[in-house]
Formats: C-alpha cells, structure tokens, sequence
C-alpha cells in the first residue's frame, strides 16, 4: 500500500508479507513445487478499528492470521505491531507482545478445553497478566463474564453445558482476559444460528466501543463484515485483490472478482433480482499460473493482456485499491 | 388442518400433523411436533430454520429415514401422489426412494464413499432401479454429469471423490439423487458448506434442472438469502412448528410472527451500519423440555399471558400467507 506515513492511530502493518508451504513428494520428500498461501500481503489496521478479510476457503486467510499471531513464521514481509516489526522476533522477544493481540475461533465446540471450568479457562489468562492475588482475580473473572453478558456464577461450569452462542462469549470473555488491543476474530460468527450471530455481532461491536479494541475480522459473509467491518481487505489465492472502505467496496467494487463475490450472495430482499455476474467456473489448482493475474481463469474481463501483464496495487480512490491490469489502465 | 388456497390434488407431498419425537434417557424431545406443509408440482419449497428446529427431522421422516429407536413418528400422514408413505413396508418405500423421492445431504465429502470412484457410485444408483448395460450404463451416466455442469464428465467417472472440489462434488450428488428421475428431490442444505460463488453455481444449476426436468424441489436451509433466491413458497420452523407460511414476497415483506420478524431484523448488511442489529433474545429451547404454550413466547417481544398457555392456532392473512401467532393477528385485524 501507498500509505507510507508515519502514523500512530495504526496499530497492526502488514508489508509484503509472504507465506509458502512447500508441496512434497516421494520417499524422500523432495519439493516438487510451492502453495503460495500468501503472496505479498500488505494492508493496515487502524486503533480502534475494524478491517475485514474476505475471501473464498483455501484463500489464504486463516494463514494471514496464524502468521500475525506468530503461530507461524512468515517467509518473508514485514509485521508491524505497535511499530515494531515483530516477524522475526524470537519467543522471547515475543512474550510482550503476545497478550497485545488474541484470537477467537470459528469452532465454539472445538476451542474450549472440555476438563476445564469456564472460570479455570479465563482465569488462565488473568494470572498471565500477573494478577498474583486471587480475591482479585476472582473480581476480574466476574467483570469479564458480565462484560461477554454471562452470569459470574457460569465460572463453574464446563463448556458442555453452553450453547454455541454461550461458548463464543466465553471465547470472547477468555481473549479479552490478557487486556489486549487486537483481537483476530477468524470466522467468529460462521458456526452460529441467524438469531444468535445478532447478539454476537452486537457484542463485538460494544467491547470495541467500550476498550477500544481494534479487529481483524476473517470472514465469507459478505453482509456480516459489510455491516462490522470500516475497511475491507478481498483476498484471492493469497494476494489482496482489492481495499477499501466498506462503503466502497460495496457501492463502487472494481475487481472483477469482488464484483462476483457481490454478485453472489443471494439478497433476502425479492425485489433485487439475483443474478451472477460471471462466468467463473471452480476455483482451479493453485498457481496454475506463472505469470500474470491470478484470476484470469474466472475472470470475465480477461484479456490477453492478463495473461502475462505484472500487476501492481493501482489506487483508484481515496484509500481505494485494486490489483486489476484493466481497471489501472481505464483510469 | 390449514386451509389452503389450492385444491389438494395438485399436491405432490402432502404432509399432515406430522410429529416424529425422540425418547433419550427418559426424556422425550419432541423434534417435530405437528407441522404440516406441501410441496406442488414443479414447485420449489423452502423451509428454513435454525439448527435444532426439526428440518431435517421433517425431511428424513419423508423417506422413512427416522432411526427408531430412538425416533419414534407419533402421529400424522405423509401422502406422497395420493399414498400414505407412514403406512408402506420398507420393500415399497426403497422403490420410492432414490426413485420418485431423491435427496441430496449437506456435506458432500462425507455422502460419498472415499474409496469407491464416481463411476461407481453414480452406477450404484442407478442399476438399483433401472436395468441398463454397460455400454448404456456409462453413456447415461456421462449425460448426467454433463447436465450438472461437470466438465470432462468422462474422465471424473474413474475419479475419487477426494479429487473433485467441493462444488464438484455436490454436482455429482445432484446427478445421483436425478439418476431416477424423481419427482421430487429433497435437498438438505446443500450448499451450506459452499463458498459463495459456487453455492451462486449450485442454486443456479437446481434451478436448471427443475425448469428442465419439471420436478419439485423441497429446500431445507438455515440461509434466508439463498431461500428468498429460489422459493415459490417458504415455511418457517421454529422450535418443532411450522411458525409462519407464505410466499417470498409475503414472508420478507410483510412478515406476521414476531420470530420471523426478529429473524430478519437480526440479518446484518451495510444497509444497517452504525445502527445496532436487532436481535432476538436468549436462545432455542432444548426439544426436551420446550416450554408450554407457544414455544417462542420466552424470547416474544409480543408475548401475553395466553401464550404461556395455550398452544397458538394458525391465523390466515388471505392468499396462503398462513402465521400462528394469534396476538399479532388480533393487533393487524384491529388496527385495520
């Protein structure tokens, strides 16, 4: 991205970030060849802000947030946090940082720890954070559980006796336990019925206001972060294709493949008329391409030009851009 | 029962009072508890609801599906053209299913068998109800797969299912469950687990091949987007019963229980920025132990006395749009 200024309302900087996970074969496992799960990803999230990553599964996405957290080493790039590049920190150099940032999972079933009470799970991170006195720490678990609207007295019960709604506070209630500024949510609300993803997303929205958090929301649905999210970061096959704010994105998309993305979700108004705005056929093997745009296969504005043209990340806006040779060149 | 707009003959699946509860540890859940609905021919229906409402109960005791025990169908008819699918032996129903009721299921990957190729599987399907030889066999099976949309049908006939693609794979079990032609095909979330753009393909290919082939489709989904895409009518389950019936137009435009209502004031979308969702409040009771009266009453905004009590008729606004909740009812006819 262009915007290079020094700025301190930014809390996490992605610059060029690579991710390759190599493909192996054979008794020996020799590499025969690379998946490129993120291929040069740059983007900016600002204080108190929410910036949303879509894209299709296998896009790359889940890995972004692993290699923000530091669950995984990034290839290459820079990870700015707090103006500290932090990709090639070790773990201690780490430690500091990793109650800075947390993660809440798709899975409500699959991220809580069944032998553990709902109090022993949160508590764990209070204690982390240093509080040594348990009277104390016992005030803070209660707050915590009534910030995520749960009653204290759920402290001593095990996760099997909530429901999917109830397990994703707690997951949020166990993140926010360590007091951190960015929270990656990777599809929080995906696993939730309609009526209980409101409450969630509500919830979201309040913590933020309230402790000022900053998100990175990782999600397929396109209503959801178009509602949550200020800017929104479309991925295809690891490169960011397209930023913009919200508003934006929805009103004035420029990638054809955000155009499709758009144009596929099916509207609960029946007054719009759904109609699919390509001809994209499935999504084809992983860099099958060499040179050239990633999507050209789907595409349905795909030149000749496509094929072999590097692209840059041209902006088209006010904090708008876009990895398209067609729309760089039109303007 | 409902009074419905249309004469009954025109149903295809006619389902009447059906209640199919669960017996588990003393406890009886009663998943689906007296909901009736039918599907016309060439119509697409749609219920929706959220996990645990019974939908798939509903489906599955169509084909005669229901493990018992522990399930158990307690009351009801299921008239499928004109017989009494609750009534017929299990050698009668195996002609029906597959045959004239097909059904495609949610996840793709675990439908099919890993070790078996598409070929295969595909052929099962079909020799178990129609006579053909190989040399026949083959040519209608490459037909069939190039009427999903699956390119190189030939080819992905000696494929595992590992080696298609999620969309993919969901084709071929469109292509199986229209092997026999049926009449009407069941489709249980199938394209829950899709990404958007190829959940767009799918629904665009079932529309297809209904127009095509003039068969009924029974939708079950949790999605209301996809269901106002694609629906001739939609049902709406809550909680074991049908809450409200109508449709697209009058179930999005002017819904009349307060659960759709809410369901649809909860969906996000940029529209509603900076403005808090609505959403309803606690969350679906346990089958087990649903509260007496109207099940939705605890999380009823416009909950009264008498919903605590009694169970709430079905109050018809005119022109098949059918909701059981009999307090709005009351406010709508007053204030007009």
């Amino acid at each position: 991205m262009e915007t290079k200024t020094k700025n301190n309302s930014i809390v996490l900087r992605l610059e060029d970030v690579k991710k390759y996970f190599p493909i192996r074969r054979g008794f020996f496992q020799h590499i025969v060849g690379w998946v490129k799960a993120v291929d040069g990803v740059s983007f900016e999230i600002e204080k108190g802000k929410t910036m949303g990553l879509v894209g299709e599964s296998g896009c790359g996405k889940t890995t972004i947030a692993r290699l923000i957290l530091k669950l995984l080493e990034s290839d290459a790039g820079k990870i700015i946090f707090q103006d500290r590049d932090i990709s090639r920190f070790s773990e201690k150099e780490m430690k500091p940082y990793r109650k800075e940032m947390q993660i809440i999972f798709q899975d409500p079933f699959g991220s809580l720890n069944p032998r553990m009470t709902v109090g022993q799970t949160i508590e764990e991170g209070i204690r982390i954070l240093g509080n040594k006195h348990a009277k104390t720490r016992k005030k803070s678990l209660e707050t915590l559980l009534l910030m995520v609207g749960m009653s204290p007295d759920s402290a001593d019960r095990y996760p099997h006796e909530f429901s999917g709604g109830q397990r994703q506070r707690i997951g949020i209630a166990r993140a926010l336990s360590v007091e951190p500024s960015l929270i990656v949510c990777d599809e929080p609300v995906s696993a939730l019925d309609v009526s209980i993803q409101a409450q969630i997303i509500n919830l979201l929205k309040d913590l933020q206001d309230q402790l000022g958090l900053s998100y990175l929301f990782i999600s397929h649905d396109l209503n959801v972060v178009g509602y949550l999210c200020n800017t929104i970061s479309v991925m295809y096959k690891g490169q960011i294709v397209e930023f913009a704010p919200s508003e934006d994105i929805f009103n004035q998309p420029h990638h054809p493949y955000t155009i499709s993305l758009l144009s596929a979700i099916p509207d609960p108004d029946p007054d719009k008329k759904w109609h699919i705005k390509s001809s994209n056929g499935p999504i084809g093997d992983s860099d099958g391409f060499p040179e050239g745009c990633k999507y050209q296969d789907r595409c349905f504005m795909a030149e000749t030009a496509c094929r072999k043209d590097k692209m840059g990340f041209e902006k088209v806006g006010e904090n708008h851009f876009v990895r398209c040779w067609k729309v760089d060149k039109n303007k | 029962m409902d009074k419905r707009p249309m004469p009954h003959d025109t149903a295809l699946l006619r389902v009447d009072n059906l209640k199919v509860y669960f017996q588990s540890d003393g406890e009886r859940a009663r998943a689906v508890d007296g909901i009736s609905f039918e599907v016309r021919q060439r119509e697409t229906v749609c219920i929706v609801g959220e996990s645990g409402c019974g939908k798939t109960v509903s489906a599955l005791s169509i084909l005669g599906l229901i493990p018992s025990p522990p399930g158990e169908i307690v009351d009801g008819e299921i008239l499928f053209s004109g017989q009494n699918l609750l009534k017929l032996d299990e050698k009668a129903m195996q002609k029906i299913r597959g045959n004239q009721i097909a059904m495609v299921f949610q996840e793709p990957l675990t439908s099919l068998n890993p070790v078996f190729t598409i070929g295969d599987q595909l052929g099962e399907a079909v020799r178990t109800h129609k006579y053909m030889d190989t040399e026949a066999l083959k040519r209608y099976m490459i037909q069939l797969l190039s009427d999903v949309g699956i390119p190189s049908p030939e080819q992905r006939l000696s494929d595992y299912p590992h080696q298609l693609s999620g969309g993919q794979r969901q084709r071929v079990m469109i292509a199986m469950a229209l092997s026999c032609d049926p009449d009407l095909m069941i489709a249980d979330e199938p394209t829950t687990a899709l990404d958007v753009t190829v959940q767009a393909q799918i629904l665009e290919l079932l529309r297809s091949i209904q127009q095509k082939r003039s068969m009924s489709i029974l939708y079950i989904s949790h999605d209301l987007g996809v269901v106002s895409a694609i629906a001739h009518r939609i049902y709406v389950m809550y909680a074991g019963i049908m809450a409200e019936q109508g449709n697209a137009d009058q179930i999005f435009r002017s819904p009349r229980h307060p659960y759709t209502q809410g369901l649809l004031a909860s969906l996000p979308d940029l529209s509603k920025r900076g403005k808090r969702l609505y959403s309803i409040p606690g969350s679906v009771p346990n089958p087990a132990y649903k509260p007496k009266g109207c099940p939705f009453h605890p999380r009823c905004p416009h909950a009264i006395l008498t919903c605590r009590k009694e169970y709430p008729k079905m109050c018809d606004y005119g022109h098949g749009h059918l909701a059981r909740c009999p307090v709005l009812y009351e406010k709508i006819v007053h204030s007009k």
